[in-house]
């Protein structure tokens, strides 16, 4: 299509024409992202220093009990190890939220209608956020381990295994920022969008994430056993520890391949289609 | 007025056959039609609910209209969004600038986006804070900016391109009176630098002030469309206002005047007034020297017109406009039928 100028007859599904660059606009869009980052310090720091505050509570306040209570007991030293996977998701969940609220601001503050009338590739404007939130949650997880170690933790993970981690979180924050994506297009207005995807917090805690599984209540134990997060948990788990993850490796990454997929489909429908003001 | 004295060589900016839009069997658009030649202002007039925003909307390809066709600089909307949103700017209704950014990083940010060269970018965001008098307030985050200055940032973005044809929704909605002025200096400029210019507006002296033609908008419909002058041409004549400063020599005189009528709140006489002195004349021989306060000659204006073409006015529920510090040369013979004609 970059070929030749071609006057297709049905270019209203093709928009990419001699003035849509996809690359090149979502870099744009981008740099937009980091720039309002930069300029929004205070939410930015924010963001990063939620799930330090997480790992202090749950290892240097509640670490002593909550490692006893581990199968073959334990202290805070062990359970920083179990809970470290939570926080990892409670940090890409956090930031996602984020972006939830930041795209339906730009819906509501008319900038959205600005790009849409402009020759760039309809999806830059998500892809741009999206990416914006990934390089947060790098981030931020750099600064979430570097605390980690600095509470004590150690990995016997091999570099493998933890290049195996750094792709699934990364996959994982694609799958729940167009997630919140999907839900900041759909919410009537920025207030919503900050509410409408808060349990996303709450389900590292119905999961194993910071008690295992089978200590949980039937119902929930029944959840959590289904629900994407404690695949997601059990995997980063067992590569940070050294050990093999089996299927759930398997489920994990299916899971965030599959709503990363649906998602994003949802979200640029819902980004095509245009609200009535 | 400048632009309909001869047809124009090349393709209409904007042609507009049939449209029609319906939101959830709420019809929005019926059936409307225009043109609009190259390097002319075009007001969409209409009160809010009319469907002027539809019709902005549809023009640059926000959404598509359910019957009807329109081309924009050539393009099909429907068929080719894409050809039309390369050489369109829009404006709308909503401040879409990026408030977190500073003035010239919203504009270095459509220049990015318009795939301008680095260099030139820069050049151009600088050039437009210049015009847009936004230099010192250029690197300031946008959100410290008052509405009239976020209104010339927005309108500046929408320049970055150099849109043949641009679009105004509201441009001057909530604006105090300077930046009104201001804005539509700037839109004047544009339009002598060969721009097209389509916009909606709610005030009539807005629309009388730019626009080449003005098209009349109600409840979705086009009810008229001309120049102003035409317009106002479709009222037989004007009214003559004579001002009392008592209730009772109001009474009297619209007694003694049988075509009159009678203001009591704020105590005028209306005498329908066919524009001729013979008739002034006859008028005034009849009023008592004594008692008249103030006589103005009301030629019609577009709140006239809308009055008459859609039995109801134009600014219903709205707030009162800002009305420009300075009357507009075009209306200095008239003051606002309010107060002002009790004094």
């Amino acid at each position: 299509m970059s070929a030749t100028t071609a006057p297709t007859a049905d270019s209203a599904s093709a928009p990419v024409r001699r003035g849509a660059h996809p690359l090149r606009d979502s870099w744009t869009m981008l740099r937009r992202t980091l720039l309002q980052m930069v300029r929004y310090k205070s939410l930015t720091l924010m963001l990063i220093g939620q799930p330090l505050i997480f790992l202090f509570l749950f290892v240097h306040v509640f670490g002593a009990t909550m490692g006893a209570g581990l199968p073959g007991g334990g202290g805070r030293a062990d359970y920083l190890v179990f809970i470290l996977p939570a926080i990892m998701i409670i940090t890409v969940a956090s930031i996602a939220l984020n972006t939830a609220y930041m795209i339906a601001l730009d819906m509501e503050k008319g900038i959205v209608d600005r790009f849409r009338t402009m020759a760039i590739a309809p999806s830059a404007v998500l892809t741009g956020r999206v990416f914006g939130a990934v390089i947060l949650t790098v981030l931020a997880q750099v600064v979430v381990l570097a605390v980690a170690v600095l509470f004590g933790y150690r990995s016997d993970g091999s570099i493998l295994a933890w290049l195996g981690v750094t792709g699934l979180v990364l996959l994982m924050t694609l799958a729940l920022t167009w997630f919140t994506v999907a839900l900041g297009l759909s919410a009537p207005n920025a207030e919503t969008a900050s509410n409408t995807p808060m349990p996303l917090l709450f389900l590292p805690f119905l999961s194993s994430g910071f008690v295992p599984a089978d200590s949980l209540p039937t119902t929930i134990r029944w959840f959590a056993e289904y629900q994407p997060c404690t695949s997601v948990i059990n995997t980063l788990r067992a590569w940070t520890s050294g050990a093999t993850a089996g299927t759930d490796a398997w489920l994990a990454f299916g899971w965030c391949a599959l709503i990363t997929a649906l998602c994003f489909l949802w979200s640029r429908r819902l980004y095509a289609k245009v609200r009535a003001h | 007025m400048t632009a309909t004295t001869s047809t124009p060589p090349c393709e209409p900016a904007i042609q507009v056959a049939g449209l029609g839009k319906s939101f959830d069997h709420n019809t929005v658009l019926r059936s409307i039609d225009l043109t609009v030649p190259p390097g002319t202002v075009y007001a969409l007039l209409g009160p809010n609910g009319a469907g002027k925003t539809t019709v902005v909307r549809i023009l640059t390809t926000l959404i598509t209209a359910d019957t009807g066709t329109a081309t924009v600089l050539g393009h099909d909307v429907g068929r080719d969004p894409g050809g039309v949103r390369r050489d369109i700017g829009v404006t709308g209704q909503f401040s879409a600038v990026d408030e977190l950014l500073t003035g010239r990083e919203n504009l270095r940010l459509m220049a990015d986006l318009h795939h301008l060269p680095r260099e030139r970018g820069g050049a151009r965001a600088q050039e437009l804070l210049e015009r847009f008098d936004l230099v010192a307030a250029g690197d300031r985050g946008a959100q410290t900016y008052s509405g009239g200055m976020k209104r010339r940032l927005d309108l500046a973005m929408t320049l970055v391109g150099s849109p043949e044809l641009i679009f105004l929704d509201e441009p001057t909605t909530g604006l105090d009176p300077r930046s009104r002025r201001e804005l539509w200096n700037i839109v004047r400029e544009l339009v002598d630098e060969g721009v097209t210019v389509f916009l909606t507006t709610q005030y009539l002296d807005e629309a009388d002030e730019l626009a080449d033609r003005v098209g009349v908008l109600d409840d979705g419909g086009l009810v008229a469309e001309g120049t102003s002058t035409e317009l106002k041409g479709r009222l037989p004549g004007g009214r003559i206002e004579v001002a009392y400063d008592d209730p009772g020599e109001l009474a009297a005189a619209a007694g003694s005047i049988e075509e009159a009528t009678a203001h009591e709140e704020r105590l005028t006489l209306s005498v329908p007034h066919d524009g001729s002195l013979s008739s002034l004349r006859r008028l005034m021989g009849r009023l008592d020297d004594d008692a008249v306060t103030g006589l103005e000659v009301h030629t019609p204006d577009l709140d006239d017109v809308f009055l008459a073409l859609t039995g109801h006015a134009a600014r219903k529920a709205e707030p009162a406009p800002a009305t420009p510090a300075s009357p507009a040369p075009a209306r200095g013979a008239h003051a606002s039928t309010g107060n002002e004609a009790a004094r």
